[in-house]
């Protein structure tokens, strides 16, 4: 913390996929785990090529699901056949393939409700800043570059070793990123 | 470096190249680069309106003001200032709602289904079909809402909330089913809706020029970075809405068409509504679909964005679901003929010869007589003469539901409680203003949002995935 400006990673900037891709693969064998791929839109391969796990976002989806079908079933059966007990034609009052069609509805609810708190948790969404959004690299990147991102907090990061890095990868654009406020976190 | 990798690789992996037949046709016309796609797409949310965008909206924004007045009026005169009658009990009400539910389902239906369909196209209409789904289920949701005669006790009276008579609904019943149908169809097409903006939110946001939509675009999109890390998930989730939704849109219709089919009324307790609503539903899902596209894409200038081969596809989904529609019109009366039933038979023979002829045969005709045309290749990729039939699939459609509500109930058992059903200038005032609300909504979201998804089109652009000579190909993670 010398100044109030840090270098908190750095930026190598591509302009295809093709090159990202290799790059990222590089950085991968090399044995950096703070790091991240920024592209304009999904990019097939990448996730081998950085060796990231599958997302555990369908097994959320599908607890909160069947946690919703507990709560539609003990709902409805409670307030049909405890709470307020009605006899409607002649059904039982647990009248349960009557109770199918909102089961299956809750079944959804949850499971979508689940899904979209579980895509802001884990793409670490509702946080506006950061040293990347304050950089002029995200308008490359939601357009039309691909960049890879190294963390400063990264044990194996250095400038000197992130840059060769970055080069040997075949970059030809690299930037630094810093943080310019006191932030809690990290960048990625 | 990562060449001599590849040097060493091929013997390992061998990606044999794509025969040249099955070549698919790139799905956005032209040269275009991603940069230029998003100028494209996004420069007509970035200049002041158009003269002509604003003549559209005082126009659609003055009827969504009718709408509201229509809506005042009703709560404050009562229901009684409505056509319905005593034998025709639901009238132009559920009629609206049926209709808007259905124009919701191509919207669910272009977004997800074909996405799990892995149909490609779907990429340039998606957007815009989603964005219509979300506001057809608000224009949807106001008829029953007005009906309540008091909408803001509603709450009380369609969910399960705890109150001081001590009651609760009654879950056996389909209307209940309906209030959770729709009210979860509203709310997962919202937040599929909105998954999907994420990202052209962000490309949005850091194209700003100015402050005021900097901060804007910046709140509305969460923060997102494009990180692989979070696409990795966003992906993920994209799946399973879309997963999710699938069996939900169908569940919705299903059980709009249980408000009908469980009742005993001869003319709705039949077996076959749950398929012949969703067809209809996609049916008329899909020509609006097409009628509002038709208009945004010559608007907005996206022609090589959404092509013909778009219109044409959508057109035979619309002759396929027409089809169905119009094998549920004939299976209808054979069942009505087999079952031995008079009330039944009789029902069925007043629908199309009875006082209400007129309404079942513009149905008719709307809905499986002129969409034939869409057989002839021409007529399915020519503006000028698609046009004409979606804009008459809609107007069956809507009749369509007015047919099945109206027509079942204005002959009651007894004749002497027979009556006629006409609407009065609150029921039109109400029908044409929704009509306004969902196009004020169209144009607002066209000068608000993205109206084609810049990320996935991106995505589907030739060149735009890595070719295979990366440096995956030499095993990668493959965890």
């Amino acid at each position: 913390m010398s100044d109030s400006v840090n270098v908190v990673g750095m930026a190598g900037l591509f302009d295809d996929a093709d090159a990202l891709l290799r790059a990222a693969d590089l950085v991968r064998r090399e044995g950096y785990s703070k790091w991240d791929c920024h592209t304009p839109y999904p990019v097939h391969g990448l996730d081998d090529a950085m060796g990231i796990r599958p997302s555990p976002i369908p097994y959320v989806c599908l607890t909160a699901g069947f946690v919703g079908v507990g709560v539609a079933l003990a709902m409805q059966g409670w307030m049909s056949a405890v709470d307020y007990p009605v006899r409607i034609g002649g059904k039982p009052l647990f009248s349960w393939p009557a109770f199918v069609p909102i089961t299956f509805e809750l079944f959804v609810l949850f499971a979508a409700l689940a899904t979209m708190g579980a895509v802001l948790f884990f793409c670490k969404l509702l946080r506006w800043h950061s040293p990347l959004h304050d950089s002029d690299i995200m308008q490359e990147v939601t357009s039309d570059r691909f960049c890879i991102v190294l963390e400063a907090k990264d044990s194996l990061f250095t400038q000197d070793r992130a840059r060769a890095l970055l080069e040997r990868a075949g970059c030809g654009d690299i930037r630094m990123l810093f943080e310019e406020e006191e932030e809690e976190g990290g960048i990625l | 470096m990562s060449h001599e990798s590849q040097a060493a690789a091929p013997s390992l992996k061998v990606v044999p190249p794509r025969p040249s037949t099955l070549e698919t046709p790139p799905l956005v016309k032209g040269d275009v680069s991603l940069k230029k796609l998003d100028d494209d797409i996004i420069r007509p949310l970035e200049s002041f309106p158009t003269r002509r965008w604003w003549a559209a909206i005082s126009v659609t924004g003055t009827l969504a003001g009718f709408f509201l007045f229509c809506f005042a009026w009703t709560i404050a005169k009562g229901i009684g200032t409505w056509g319905n009658n005593n034998p025709v009990g639901w009238g132009w009400a559920i009629t609206n709602f049926v209709f808007w539910i259905g124009i919701g389902h191509a919207g669910t239906l272009i977004s997800a289904i074909l996405f799990l369909l892995r149909q490609k196209w779907r990429t340039g209409i998606a957007r815009f079909a989603e964005a219509m789904t979300v506001f057809a289920v608000i224009c949807a949701l106001q008829f029953p809402l007005i009906h309540t005669g008091r909408p803001w006790l509603a709450w009380y009276w369609l969910l399960p909330l705890p109150n001081s008579n001590g009651i609760w609904p009654n879950f056996r019943s389909p209307l209940l089913w309906d209030v959770f149908a729709v009210s979860t169809y509203g709310l997962v097409s919202v937040m599929f809706w909105y998954t999907g903006l994420l990202p052209d939110l962000a490309t949005v946001r850091d194209r700003a020029k100015h402050g005021l939509r900097k901060v804007f675009y910046g709140i509305l999109s969460l923060g997102w970075t494009g990180s692989n890390r979070s696409w990795s998930h966003y992906e993920k989730a994209y799946l399973l809405f879309a997963g999710l939704s699938t069996p939900l849109v169908l569940s919705v219709h299903s059980v709009v068409s249980f408000d009908f089919a469980v009742a005993v009324i001869p003319g709705w307790h039949t077996t076959v509504f749950p398929p012949y609503f969703v067809a209809g539903a996609i049916f008329s899902g899909f020509a609006m679909v097409a009628t509002l596209i038709v208009v945004l894409r010559k608007f907005f200038h996206l022609e090589h964005v959404v092509t013909e081969d778009h219109l044409d596809v959508m057109n035979r989904i619309t002759i396929a679901t027409s089809l169905m529609v119009g094998y549920a019109y004939m299976i209808e009366f054979f069942i009505a003929w087999y079952s031995g039933m008079a009330y039944e038979r009789y029902v069925f023979l007043n629908r199309a010869l009875g006082p209400y002829a007129w309404a079942y045969w513009t149905m008719f005709s709307c809905n499986v007589i002129f969409p034939q045309l869409l057989w002839i290749r021409k007529v399915r990729r020519t503006v000028a003469l698609l046009y004409p039939i979606v804009i008459l699939v809609n107007v069956g459609m809507w009749f369509e539901r007015f047919v099945i509500v109206v027509t079942s109930l204005h002959r009651d058992f007894l004749p002497s409680a027979w009556d006629y059903f006409s609407p009065t200038w609150v029921d039109v005032g109400l029908f044409v203003g929704s009509i306004g609300l969902f196009l004020t909504l169209v144009l607002l979201f066209c000068r608000f949002l993205p109206t084609v998804s810049v990320a996935e089109t991106k995505a589907v652009l030739p060149g735009s995935q890595p070719t295979g000579h990366g440096g995956a190909q030499d095993g990668g993670a493959h965890v």
